[in-house]
């Protein structure tokens, strides 16, 4: 039956390309979090008014944020040829797409990791000062727990553009669904393939969206 | 317990800077609480914050039990704060944290370890008589409820000032009344010094021994709370005397009363203190042939005793209704002719 809609799918390279696409998003994700949650609490803490207020580490932030946001991923893909092979020795597979994705993810999630920790009262901020806290225990105890249901959903938006961009990773040869999509299926007019890698690419997003979203429920006391 | 000596507060620099406190000078005793009032953007705000070093003074020192708060930094400051705890207008609370580990949070500050700040947090809950929501999340809580928490919170370190910013402001008379007493409970029990902003004379009516009037940055008028209902001086702590002594309901009953009875003299009568229990009408009325007309009457009590006044209608001849002013006035009772025909 399936064999009869789908003649061209080669099942174990389907379920392969699926792994790698799972395995480049997990990590991208993983190194996103911290490097854009990190980047995105700079960012916060030195803007006007705030614990660190510092309008030059502002600015260099702000700046490093909005540019690499603003070029288009496959662009930047290109542009990091060069970087990728400096540190990896090589421009193809999984691995090799880590540094892209991770640089063109991390500013996106920075943004939104800044907008979460604006949406904080300044109140609680400021009652923490008053009880003698550290800054690395507002960080860590106020400001990060006070927006957990914003910085979830965001991960969970910045994870499901991680899989559109691995997608396109895969064009220039990154591997995943996105490769088999494009070089099995578009390249050799075989539009099953494409139509199963894209069915697999909507269910992993389905599942991250599912994810995500019991995990704000769940963080969410508000 | 606290000095205040020439505070300036200016925020911004030249031309465009704004003066929020301006050549302020305090002394609030050990145990004492003090109330300072002042409509918004009096630099009331700014003020209480000078004393936990959330802001810095432009000039002027603040000492806080010899410490001077305006001159420390980092670690000094941070542990200084943990005397000189805060509660907030909108409490301020943790949403993420249960009404149990809101409280433990500044003990997790101060590094108590986990069993002690249990101990501590089952003592404070009992204290501010939350028992039964350990548990709940602050969304769960009513207004009055999370103030509590806010009190608790701020009593987790054994402080021993307890600074409130508006701490009543955003709750309804009813639970304003339930906070004021927890407070005056607070300061009996514990002997902490409290010192509060409001604009709500009621407030400092309620609970305060002393009060400083803050108009444009500078405090205008300052003492015991009975003196200062009795005998305001600036006309804007007469305006806030009289939000607890003339409700508008009164005066318009009184213009009310002016149109019906256009005869006569209105005299508004002070009683303080002890002179609130004498009967100086009755022997008003039997020492002199006038008739007394009771057009409005009220009691507060301060703190310092009770503040009554009252307003009457003295009909007759207007020799004798001198003599009767007179012989007011001689038993100590300040009057005040407010109108007449």
């Amino acid at each position: 039956m399936i064999e009869n809609l789908f003649p061209n799918v080669d099942w174990t390279k389907m379920l392969e390309a699926t792994v790698e696409t799972l395995y480049m998003t997990a990590v991208s994700t993983f190194f996103t979090l911290i490097i854009g949650l990190g980047l995105g609490i700079i960012l916060f803490l030195s803007s006007p008014g705030q614990l660190w207020s510092n309008k030059l580490v502002n600015i260099i932030s702000g700046a490093f944020v909005n540019v690499f946001r603003s070029i288009p991923f496959i662009i930047l893909i290109i542009l990091l040829i060069p970087f990728t092979k400096f540190l990896l020795g090589t421009i193809r597979g999984p691995d090799a797409a880590m540094p892209a994705l991770i640089i063109g993810a991390a500013p996106f999630y920075a943004r939104m990791v800044l907008i979460a920790l604006q949406e904080i009262d300044k109140g609680v901020i400021e009652a923490s000062k008053s009880m003698g806290a550290k800054t690395k225990t507002i960080i860590f105890k106020v400001l990060i727990p006070e927006s957990m249901p914003a910085l979830v959903s965001g991960i969970t938006v910045t994870a499901i553009a991680l899989v559109g961009y691995t997608a396109m990773a895969g064009i220039i040869g990154a591997g995943g669904l996105g490769t088999l999509a494009y070089l099995d299926g578009f390249q050799r007019s075989r539009e099953d393939v494409t139509l199963v890698a894209t069915i697999f690419i909507l269910i992993i997003v389905f599942i991250i969206q599912f994810i995500g979203d019991f995990a704000v429920r769940k963080f969410d006391k508000r | 317990m606290i000095h205040l000596k020439n505070i300036n507060k200016q925020f911004g620099v030249g031309p465009a800077s704004i003066s929020a406190v301006e050549n302020v000078s305090l002394e609030i005793a050990d145990g004492e609480i003090f109330g300072i009032i002042g409509y918004s953007g009096a630099g009331k705000s700014t003020l209480i914050r000078l004393l936990n070093g959330l802001e810095k003074p432009t000039s002027g020192s603040v000492k806080i039990g010899g410490l001077e708060i305006s001159a420390i930094k980092g670690k000094e400051l941070r542990e200084a704060r943990q005397k000189v705890s805060m509660i907030f207008q909108h409490f301020n609370l943790l949403w993420s944290r249960t009404v149990k580990d809101n409280i433990a949070f500044p003990l997790e500050i101060a590094g108590v370890r986990k069993a002690k700040r249990e101990k501590k947090v089952a003592e404070l809950i009992e204290l501010v008589g939350l028992a039964g929501r350990e548990n709940a999340y602050p969304s769960e809580l009513s207004g009055g409820q999370k103030q509590r928490v806010g009190i608790a919170r701020a009593l987790a370190n054994d402080p021993e000032v307890l600074l409130c910013d508006e701490a009543t402001s955003a709750l309804d008379p009813e639970t304003t009344d339930s906070i004021l007493d927890l407070l005056t409970g607070i300061n009996e029990r514990l002997g902490l010094t409290i010192v509060l902003i409001t604009h709500e004379m009621h407030v400092i009516r309620k609970i305060c021994h002393r009060v400083a009037v803050m108009e444009a940055g500078k405090v205008v008028e300052m003492g015991d709370v009975l003196d200062v209902f009795q005998s305001p001086k600036e006309s804007i702590t007469k305006r806030f005397v009289s939000q607890v002594t003339e409700p508008a309901e009164a005066k318009q009953a009184m213009a009310h009363i002016k149109d019906e009875f256009p005869t006569g003299t209105l005299i508004k009568l002070v009683f303080v203190g002890e002179q609130t229990e004498q009967p100086v009408l009755a022997s008003l009325i039997r020492k002199f042939n006038v008739d007394v007309n009771i057009v409005q009457g009220n009691i507060s009590h301060t703190h310092g005793g009770a503040y009554g006044t009252l307003i009457l209608q003295l009909l007759g001849d207007s020799a004798v209704i001198e003599e009767a002013i007179q012989y007011l006035n001689e038993n100590d009772v300040q009057t005040e002719v407010i109108g007449n025909d």
